[in-house]
């Protein structure tokens, strides 16, 4: 998954240290990729097997895709400095003005969703204006945020449930891609995405090696490449082969696919990313560098609001109906999800690679314990520790790096 | 009087620099004892080792204090033996009052509840010592920076100092709060008090020392008895200095074109304080190839001069003219400045220059982005190859450049802050203090990059508050007091004394 060297997190001395001495440095990227694995094997066997039922890998990522679209947007708010407490209350928010729209007031359902994520993109200007201008912390206009959200989404919702939507707005959640080779079972179309998405990742991940070699940086060796790249693609495919035994690829998945891709481009390759990370690594050293630091820090809650929006969205289609409790404590998930993943508390550090396997962890673990019966207390005892470890883990692996 | 102190063959080492070698000071008791050298020369650095800040074990020799083998393990060790240290920064919370920065850690209390009678009637006992009359209810922001630093000397007396250290007390204070500190640690020298004082002010260890240490790259180079020897001024110097002047300083062909640069009318206010000018009227010019100074005393203004012409990175209210070549340039804003051909180095850059958890070509290439991207996507062969480029040609002592530049030593980092701002293919650089904190090797190797900049025909101007490296390196210096700016002298004209007496007589 993690294909590339990353440019923000500690790097190992340079100089042939051989195997261990690469994993050790690259402990972190490796660390959370294994970690997901390894959940995932434990809870396939402690739940004998029903993990990974096809059905129950489909509600995996139908469950989880809210969470997962909101964590892409939050690791640039965090990376950015900054925090966003709001994304839960928004959501819900959204998820009723939705219905209001759709329900209530019949409006079309091409109308309504772009309308929707407006209204989320105005949002997180409202919100990211007093903090990128007003220097007013993050903390407590969110929070503030958080409540006035949720106390319209009570508002326009009168306390009571709004459903059900249209069926091409529940396709946004529960629609799947139909095998265009007719077979269906297996879904032929699934895996011919999933084989060239290996072949992408694969040829990306050389390309990048290659280049790595020529410049003299410190390149993954070779028999690590192999063995790393060989495992994600056999996990991927073997995911991708029990999805195309149900019923394909669901909708989400598409959206949350493209979304994923599009913003690792953004954080890692473009000058755009870049100065987020500056922005959020030393503020003053970015300003005094011509970076536009006001302006990027509105553009982070700009871009969270509108898939905060879209989170809510999908929420409400996969629900169908908007419900006033739709994104309580929501956003604890996302911001977990986040920190799971490696993304520094005081901002210039993070991955959106981390912030989905991070996002992954928590859903499994999520999904694992409901199916083997623990109590939703002792589930939320579990992820609180799980949390704290992954952050010690890296306080700790840094503290060692110096 | 017996000795207090003695440290003997301090050795302390940082990542790629020795910063002490073999270092020996010897401090009776009952004196002031002088500890003097260059920005760089380790001063600090004993005297961190002294109060426990780098801890028993992370050092080499031994420290004997009062007879006895001292091994701190922290500064509340030291402090429990009566060691205490004012750095510069001073250490009070601005937003508490005199009395509870008083005894900060060292509260007025039983069992944790604060006794504030005894609190506030011991506070006026120490601040009458130190000769404030401010009440101690008085915040800590509310009173000046020189009484601050008494604050600081009251808090060390309600620790029972026996040895206080001070290091460079009056760096950031007016003449005569300066003389009202000298004062105060007279009269503690006659109450019993034993002080160590860093100074780079040579009148003023004159004034009180009863011996003086010279340090110099780390190592002791003498040891004067102001009370049986004569010291002069010129002893002095020459010990802290060691070597000729011509040495210091890498030649340059002179030869100043055209004029590039141009400031007009100058002005600028508080940032806060609208009603406080910080810079009047300053005019000044660089031309083409031409090294220009300005010297000054800490808090005239310099680095607010600097920082308002890019891109009012300070204060408000900024009126004046900025020409390029002749041509008016817009500086308003940083991305501006930047655009138009200018670039600021600036004083402080682990905060403002550097991003330290980031890698060196991630830093090198920060105020140049489009350089090395088209339409917005980065490239990043590009990247490594410009960040090579500079590696070499700056001569950055690293293994890669995907090192992050938390991991280099101060004159390395000041490496990367001037290859990113080269990159940004400026006309005109302002150096702010460009060579302070790093060591003797790498401040020559900075020297070189300004002189290859000066013969490329950029324009430089350099802030500096060591007047040697002015007097070495400026073909030009202005000189400036109080937000003005008070002389203007050719290098012919330059000198240490020239530099001094127009600060003075303004």
């Amino acid at each position: 998954m993690s294909d590339t060297v990353s440019p923000n997190e500690g790097q190992a001395e340079a100089g042939g240290k051989g195997l261990s001495g690469y994993l050790l440095g690259h402990m972190r990227e490796f660390g959370l990729l294994f970690a997901l694995i390894a959940i995932m094997v434990f809870f396939e066997i402690v739940t004998g097997g029903t993990l990974m039922r096809p059905i129950n890998i489909t509600n995996l990522f139908l469950q989880n895709s809210y969470i997962i679209i909101m964590a892409l947007g939050m690791l640039i708010v965090i990376v950015g400095g900054n925090i966003d407490l709001s994304v839960g209350s928004v959501m819900g928010f959204i998820g009723a003005l939705a219905a209001v729209m759709i329900v209530n007031w019949d409006w079309s359902v091409y109308m309504a969703i772009p309308a929707c994520l407006l209204v989320g993109v105005l949002i997180g200007a409202a919100q990211g204006y007093w903090v990128a201008y007003w220097n007013i912390p993050s903390f407590i206009v969110t929070l503030a945020g958080m409540l006035v959200f949720r106390g319209l989404s009570l508002w326009l919702l009168q306390g009571q449930s709004i459903g059900p939507f249209p069926r091409e707005f529940q396709a946004l959640s529960t629609g799947f891609i139909p095998d265009l080779f007719g077979v269906d079972r297996p879904n032929v179309t699934a895996l011919v995405v999933g084989a060239v998405v290996v072949a992408i990742i694969v040829w990306t991940g050389l390309r990048k090696r290659n280049r790595n070699v020529a410049y003299g940086i410190e390149a993954e060796p070779m028999p690590f490449f192999v063995v790393r790249n060989a495992i994600v693609a056999g996990a991927f495919m073997f995911l991708v082969y029990k999805l195309s035994t149900f019923r394909g690829l669901p909708n989400v998945l598409i959206t949350m696919g493209v979304l994923f891709i599009i913003y690792a481009f953004i954080t890692e390759q473009t000058t755009l990313g870049r100065r987020i990370y500056a922005l959020g690594g030393n503020k003053k050293a970015a300003k005094l560098s011509g970076i536009a630091t006001e302006r990027l820090t509105f553009l982070t809650f700009v871009n969270m609001g509108f898939l905060a929006a879209l989170a809510g969205l999908i929420f409400a289609a996969r629900l169908n109906t908007a419900t006033p409790k739709a994104g309580f404590a929501l956003e604890l998930d996302v911001i977990a999800a986040v920190f799971i993943g490696g993304a520094s508390m005081s901002g210039g550090v993070g991955k959106i690679v981390g912030a989905v396997v991070g996002a992954f962890i928590m859903g499994v673990m999520n999904n694992g314990m409901s199916i083997m019966g623990i109590g939703i207390d002792y589930q939320q005892v579990i992820k609180g520790l799980v949390l704290l470890a992954a952050v010690i883990f890296d306080v700790y692996n840094k503290q060692k790096q110096g | 009087m017996g000795t207090l102190l003695e440290m003997q063959s301090i050795t302390k080492t940082f990542p790629g620099v020795k910063a002490l070698d073999e270092v020996n000071l010897r401090v009776q008791e009952g004196e002031i004892h002088a500890l003097v050298g260059e920005n760089g020369a380790g001063k600090s650095t004993l005297m961190k080792v002294l109060s426990g800040v780098y801890p028993h074990g992370s050092y080499d020799g031994e420290i004997l204090y009062a007879g006895n083998p001292a091994r701190f393990a922290g500064i509340s060790d030291s402090e429990r033996e009566g060691i205490i240290i004012i750095h510069q920064e001073l250490a009070l919370v601005p937003l508490l009052s005199i009395a509870e920065n008083l005894f900060l850690g060292n509260e007025r209390a039983t069992g944790g509840i604060m006794n504030w009678q005894e609190t506030f009637r011991r506070s006026e006992e120490l601040l009458r010592r130190v000769g404030l009359k401010e009440a101690p209810g008085t915040l800590v922001d509310k009173i000046g920076v020189g009484k601050q630093q008494l604050v600081e000397i009251a808090k060390a007396l309600a620790k029972d100092v026996r040895l206080l250290i001070l290091d460079e007390p009056t760096a950031a204070l007016s003449e005569s709060d300066s003389q009202a500190l000298l004062d105060l640690l007279l009269e503690l020298k006659a109450q019993g008090v034993t002080s160590i004082i860093i100074s780079h002010k040579l009148n003023e260890v004159r004034r009180v020392a009863d011996s003086i240490t010279v340090i110099r790259d780390g190592s002791t180079v003498s040891t004067i008895d102001a009370k049986t020897e004569k010291v002069t001024e010129d002893r002095i110097v020459r010990d802290m200095v060691g070597r000729d002047m011509s040495h210091r300083y890498p030649d340059r062909e002179r030869r100043a074109g055209e004029v590039l640069f141009e400031v007009k009318n100058w002005n600028v206010f508080h940032p806060e304080h609208s009603e406080r000018q910080i810079v009047q009227d300053v005019n000044f010019t660089v031309r083409a190839g031409e090294v220009v100074g300005i010297a000054g005393l800490m808090g005239a203004g310099r680095t607010e001069l600097a920082m308002s012409i890019f891109g009012g990175s300070y204060g408000q209210n900024i009126s004046g003219e900025v020409f390029l070549r002749g041509q008016p340039i817009n500086t308003s804003s940083v991305r501006s400045a930047i655009d138009s051909g200018l670039a600021y180095v600036t004083e402080d850059r682990k905060e403002l220059g550097l991003i330290l958890e980031e890698t060196i070509q991630t830093n090198i290439t920060l105020a140049n982005l489009p350089g090395v991207s088209s339409s917005g996507v980065l490239n990043g062969a590009e990247e490594t190859k410009v960040a090579e480029r500079y590696r070499k040609a700056m001569n950055i002592r690293t293994p890669s450049v995907v090192q992050r530049v938390m991991n280099l030593s101060g004159g390395n980092q000041q490496k990367v802050v001037l290859s990113k701002w080269l990159f940004a293919g400026p006309e005109v650089l302002i150096l702010d203090e460009p060579t302070r904190g790093i060591d003797v090797g790498a401040k020559y190797e900075i020297y070189n990059i300004i002189n290859d900049l000066s013969r490329e025909g950029k324009g430089v101007l350099m802030i500096s508050s060591e007047m040697p490296e002015l007097l070495g390196m400026c073909d030009r210096i202005y000189v400036m007091n109080e937000g003005e700016f008070v002389g203007e002298l050719t290098a012919a004209e330059a000198s240490q004394e020239r530099i001094m007496s127009l600060i003075v007589t303004e």
